[in-house]
């Protein structure tokens, strides 16, 4: 199948550098301590922050830092057929666990011991690369809680097709059953913390795919912090400084 | 930048589904004529000063392919939403006008309207996808016109007459093809304009046109969704139909369904389907299934068909298809068992351009206008086909090229188009390129950036070369090679040094081509779609460029040439003890004929270093082929012939069949053994992706052939295995000589070709090679005239740590698609060498009447199939005037496998030798063919 025409178009009329559209919002959840809207094209997702707060189970208590938890699910509505999904099945299971080591490893756990940090992630539309708007969602969504953090966490997927390196694939080009490479970046320190592949790649094409990712993390990075930028301009606003 | 336009789709995946896909519109999408100030022009591809854009409607591209590959035809703007709907369509086309797109040298424009801010239009409620693509195509059309202002004349090109009208009314320049191609007054251009079949013409039309085709002749295709379902209820079967080579009134369809194959008899019954069609077909009832008619050599319908002097086939995918008689001659009703049916649809077309001549006519009064015309193709599956031209008399007696447009109920043949003129019938260059483009044979000069691969000539070992690590330095060693007398592109040679302990260090070092040739560079590409490099009797088309096959790889007599070595430490009983591999640099010294090889092998009074290296050689090289004949190895044989050409004219001067000499058995024994090793090696270290060769064990239905003819005269074969086989096939030892010799080519043609496969494909067990009795093989060999070999030796590279694995072979689909293009190519291959050996057989006969032997390999009812050993041909030999229907004075015995005259005074046996007359006669003008006759 072509995935790239020879005009150098995708199937949804974007070129092969180009991500789709994104969009986020801050404060989705009012009830929870911080929340996030994440869109990047059609995959839309929702994070909600609660904590630090006090641990619920006390057996998980960690003395010397706080403990991170976090939840990923899919609406049922999120994809074309509505399938009941059952809750804790082995891929969310995963991503919930990729989501949970990714923020913890920027989360300065240890200024807030004894305590427990909740994030609740949830797509509500799935169009391919939800791991990455789950990340990213999750960040906006600390950062909205006043979570203190090393440095914001943005990722994005990148594949190959067509012997073409191509950024943020949708679900299309992801189901293709290519390469999908996904790295999640500290963009301030410059360092990777979550990399991820699926099917093989030659090493000297990887380079290229990743630094292609690495580049999606900037832009997504730039754009978190304008949109918290502006939020907190509106909060100060709000207060009247 | 960036417009997000999310659009809702409905697709039927099973079950109803919606699926919605963003859509993104842009800005940077520019109108490619260099001329224009808004616009990047960097990727421009109008030309400067075009006057006139044409912009093509979907069935302008579909239909008329042939026009708008001739260059006349040029300042093109093909639309995005154009390309998608043909890629629906038909592929073939696809690839045609993306190809086009892709020539530096026109100047077609891919505008890619579906993504463009100004010219992307939403599909109404109530709109068809029909109608908005067409509407898309009009408003695309009429944005160039306002992008590019009045000085430009664009102008939309469609032969439907709702668009045009649409279009006229939107203000917007739009003609039909035939009316553009009018304006441009070219006659030549106008023959390749496929006229409309005439079921899109209004009725009237025909009638006024041609009044005496309102007959409807075929019945109709079931529409598309009938045979869904039909397919889905089991009342109808799906499969590709194949036409009987031998008699194109005979058709398969191999259907999985009932696991059979279905057989089609006669044009009624095929319902306008062509040979390579995947067609829906249903069983006729049970009664209505035909005996067989194959026991009549030709088969008289409404055409004068018969069967042809040929070359005798060499495997069963050559010989004509026979079928094991069910039911008795002698039985008043005969119903076969194979199920016979009808085409009730056509799934997919398999039409292309075929190679043939017009059949002669008179010229129509008043010529230059339009004559109407019937082509006959060379290939014999193809039915006569309709043309109309403007250049009759210069066609009548060319080799001409015609696609096929249209076959509608009304008309007996289906209706093309002229495509060009490949030269004068009968002129032996013309029907080289007939065969070569009937076998799909690429004989064009290689591009500049195929040529822009190879290294600066003239080449030599460099000292990089010689310090490379990863290449051994084996120029010390006595290495020569053997080949065909006049052999240029020499890609092995062999060494053989006796060691101190007793025992053979052999090697064998093969041209090292993947040292020259680069994965993903386009000469590979190029090599990989050419595959082979093909025979041909007078000529030879290369796969790879000149200067890489006759001399950069050429392993050729006291030049330092890079080489991948294969080397074996053997006892003097020829097990093989150990085995290296290693990219090397040698220096043959020198370059053997068979026959000089064989002579010094013979020559007891010589006792120099490279004879005794050649005789040691042989004696492993028999031991080594004892043990494979043990083993169950089969000898067959072919009839190959060989011929003498001569230098000037390139006319036969003789022909005879190929001898096979000890020389030549040594060499393939090494070789033999070289690829097994490599194929070893490979798929140990590359277990699903190697690319291996197998031969699948014949079947008994594919063996009944020879059983049957082996039964008649007495004799008892094996087949229960290769050994068993090969036994009985030694045994067979009649009184005359030649008789050992038939049985094996009998022999061979029962079975099927080795194929290239992707070991990943299929399971361990599968692997095997069944003529060789080997569990595997490959070809490591001929890299220079084999793409398969240039596969292997990259796989073997990778194998031993030396070289990366090129991202290809990660790809299995892709693997597979390249193992078979390349069975593809190596059988188009055979079969243009086997076509190019037939049609020298003509022009030696044509003025050379002979009387020769031959022998009686197949029995009809009116005379006999005969082989000539010595031209390696077969043919029919008629004792019944084909004209004279019944005969009745033969009759055929078929338990005996006799033919009989009824007075008993004559009779006429399986395997017999009889004497015949070989005459070129031309019942047809421009159709020589060659006749036996029994004296």
């Amino acid at each position: 199948m072509e995935y790239v025409s020879p005009e150098g178009l995708r199937l949804d009329g974007r070129r092969p550098m180009e991500m789709r559209q994104i969009r986020a919002e801050i404060g989705a959840v009012a009830k929870a301590d911080g929340s996030a809207v994440f869109e990047m094209g059609n995959t839309k997702v929702i994070a909600a922050v609660y904590g630090p707060r006090e641990v619920q189970n006390k057996s998980q208590l960690i003395g010397d830092q706080a403990l991170v938890r976090c939840e990923y699910s899919m609406a049922n509505f999120s994809t074309g057929d509505r399938r009941r999904k059952q809750k804790g099945d082995r891929r969310s299971t995963e991503i919930s666990l990729v989501i949970r080591q990714t923020m913890e490893a920027c989360i300065m756990t240890h200024l807030m011991p004894r305590s427990q940090i909740d994030i609740y992630v949830q797509v509500l539309q799935a169009d391919g690369g939800t791991r990455c708007a789950c990340i990213n969602a999750a960040t906006l969504a600390l950062a909205d809680a006043g979570i203190p953090m090393r440095d914001l966490v943005t990722s994005c997927s990148a594949g190959y097709l067509n012997s073409t390196p191509l950024l943020d694939l949708n679900y299309v080009e992801d189901s293709a059953g290519g390469p999908d490479v996904t790295v999640g970046i500290l963009p301030k320190l410059d360092k990777v913390t979550l990399f991820q592949m699926d099917s093989k790649l030659p090493i000297d094409i990887l380079d290229n795919v990743m630094q292609l990712a690495i580049e999606g993390c900037k832009a997504v990075a730039n754009y978190i912090r304008e949109i918290l930028l502006e939020n907190t301009k509106e909060l100060e606003y709000r207060r009247g400084v | 930048m960036l417009h997000n336009k999310s659009f809702v789709k409905k697709t039927k995946a099973g079950k109803v589904m919606k699926q919605v896909r963003e859509h993104y519109l842009r800005d940077d999408i520019y109108c490619g004529a260099p001329f224009c100030k808004v616009c990047d022009t960097s990727a421009a591809r109008l030309s400067d000063s075009a006057s006139t854009v044409l912009v093509l409607d979907t069935n302008v591209v579909l239909n008329q392919i042939d026009l708008l590959e001739n260059p006349a035809i040029d300042d093109v703007v093909v639309l995005s939403i154009v390309l998608e709907e043909v890629k629906n369509k038909n592929m073939a086309v696809y690839n045609r006008i993306r190809a086009i797109c892709s020539n530096s040298l026109r100047k077609f424009f891919v505008f890619s309207n579906e993504y463009h801010r100004d010219t992307y239009v939403k599909e109404m409620s109530g709109e068809t996808k029909n109608d908005r693509n067409d509407r898309a195509i009009r408003v695309a059309t009429q944005w160039y016109q306002s992008h590019l202002g009045d000085a430009v004349k664009v102008l939309l090109i469609t032969n439907d007459k709702e668009n045009k009208r649409k279009a006229t009314e939107e203000g917007i320049r739009a003609e039909t093809v035939e009316s553009y191609v009018k304006s441009l007054a070219r006659s030549d251009l106008l023959d390749l304009v496929v006229r409309p079949s005439s079921e899109d013409v209004d009725m009237e039309e025909v009638e006024d046109l041609r009044p005496s085709k309102r007959k409807v002749i075929y019945t109709e295709h079931k529409p598309m969704s009938e045979i869904t379902s039909g397919l889905h209820r089991g009342i109808y079967h799906q499969g590709k139909l194949r036409v009987n080579r031998y008699n194109p009134f005979e058709a398969y369809v191999g259907s999985e369904s009932i696991g059979d194959e279905i057989t089609i008899y006669g044009r009624t019954n095929m319902n306008r389907a062509f040979d390579g069609d995947i067609v829906a077909v249903e069983l006729l009832p049970q009664d209505q299934w035909r005996e067989e008619k194959s026991l009549s050599i030709a088969c008289d319908e409404d055409e004068d068909e018969d069967e042809d002097v040929h070359l005798a086939p060499s495997s069963a995918d050559d010989a004509p298809r026979t079928i094991p008689q069910q039911g008795s001659i002698g039985e008043t009703n005969p119903i076969s068992s194979r199920p016979s049916g009808c085409v009730v649809g056509i799934i997919k077309r398999n039409w292309h351009s075929y190679c043939g001549s017009l059949e002669p006519m008179p010229m129509p009064a008043g010529s230059g206008g339009v004559a109407h015309a019937l082509f006959v193709s060379k290939d014999r599956r193809i039915p006569k086909i309709r043309i109309q031209t403007r250049q009759l008399e210069n066609l009548l007696d060319k080799r001409i090229i015609v696609a096929v447009d249209s076959w509608d109920r009304q008309s007996r043949y289906p209706s093309g188009h002229y495509v060009r003129t490949i030269g004068e019938i009968g002129d032996r260059d013309t029907e080289s390129e007939v065969v070569l483009i009937e076998n799909d044979i690429n004989s064009r000069p290689f591009s500049s950036q195929v040529l822009a691969c190879l290294p600066p000539l003239p080449w030599s070992v460099s000292s990089v070369d010689l310090t490379n690590p990863i290449r051994q330095d084996l120029r010390n060693l006595r290495v020569f090679s053997v080949d065909p007398p006049g052999c240029r592109d020499i890609d092995d040679a062999l060494h053989c040094t006796a060691l101190p302990n007793g025992n053979f260090e052999v090697g064998v070092h093969i041209a090292d081509v993947t040292n020259f040739v680069h994965p993903g560079t386009p000469l590979d590409e190029e090599a990989a779609q050419r595959g082979t490099s093909v025979y041909l009797v007078e000529r030879r088309i290369d796969m790879l460029p000149k200067p890489l096959t006759e001399d950069i790889c050429s392993l050729r007599a006291d030049v330092e040439r890079l080489a991948f070595s294969v080397i074996w430490e053997m006892t003097p009983e020829a097990d093989i003890l150990s085995t290296k591999y290693t990219k090397s640099v040698i220096k043959s010294s020198a370059a053997l004929s068979y026959v000089e090889a064989q002579a010094r092998m013979d020559d007891s009074r010589l006792m120099d270093p490279v004879t005794t290296d050649l005789r040691n050689m042989n004696s492993l090289a028999k031991k080594m082929r004892l043990r494979r004949i043990e083993k169950g190895a089969l000898t067959l044989a072919s009839a190959e012939v060989k011929f003498q050409i001569d230098t000037e004219t390139h006319d036969p001067l003789d022909i005879g069949m190929y001898q096979i000499r000890e020389a030549n058995q040594m060499v393939e024994e090494f070789m033999l053994a070289a690829n097994v090793s490599v194929a070893e090696q490979i798929l140990r270290s590359f277990p699903s992706c190697s690319l291996l060769r197998r031969h699948p064990t014949p079947t008994r239905e594919m063996l009944e052939p020879l059983l049957r003819t082996a039964a008649v005269i007495g004799l008892h074969l094996d087949v229960t295995s290769s050994k068993a086989l090969a036994d009985s096939l030694d045994h067979a030892v009649g009184d005359d000589p030649y008789f050992n010799k038939l049985i094996r080519i009998l022999a061979t043609r029962c079975m099927t070709q080795a194929v290239y496969f992707c070991s990943g494909d299929l399971s361990p067990p599968e692997y095997h090679h069944y003529g060789l009795a080997a569990p595997l093989y490959t070809h490591f060999t001929s890299p220079i005239r084999r793409y398969a070999d240039v596969i292997v030796h990259r796989l073997l590279a990778a194998s031993l740590g030396i070289f990366k694995l090129p991202p290809i072979f990660r790809d299995r689909p892709q693997l597979t698609s390249i193992s078979d293009n390349l069975n593809y190519r190596h059988r188009n291959a055979q079969m243009a060498g086997r076509a190019s050996v037939e049609l020298h057989t003509l022009i030696y006969f044509r003025n050379r009447p002979t009387d020769t032997e031959a022998r009686i390999v197949k029995i009809r009812s009116n005379g006999f199939i005969v082989f000539v050993p010595k031209y390696g041909i077969e043919g029919p030999v008629y004792l019944i005037p084909r004209t004279e229907k019944g005969g009745g004075e033969w009759y055929v015995d078929e338990q005996q496998q006799k033919i009989k005259k009824m007075d008993g005074s004559l009779s006429y046996s399986i395997l017999q030798p009889v004497t015949i007359h070989m005459e070129v006669v031309e019942p047809q003008p421009h159709r020589p063919k060659l006749q036996l006759t029994l004296i």
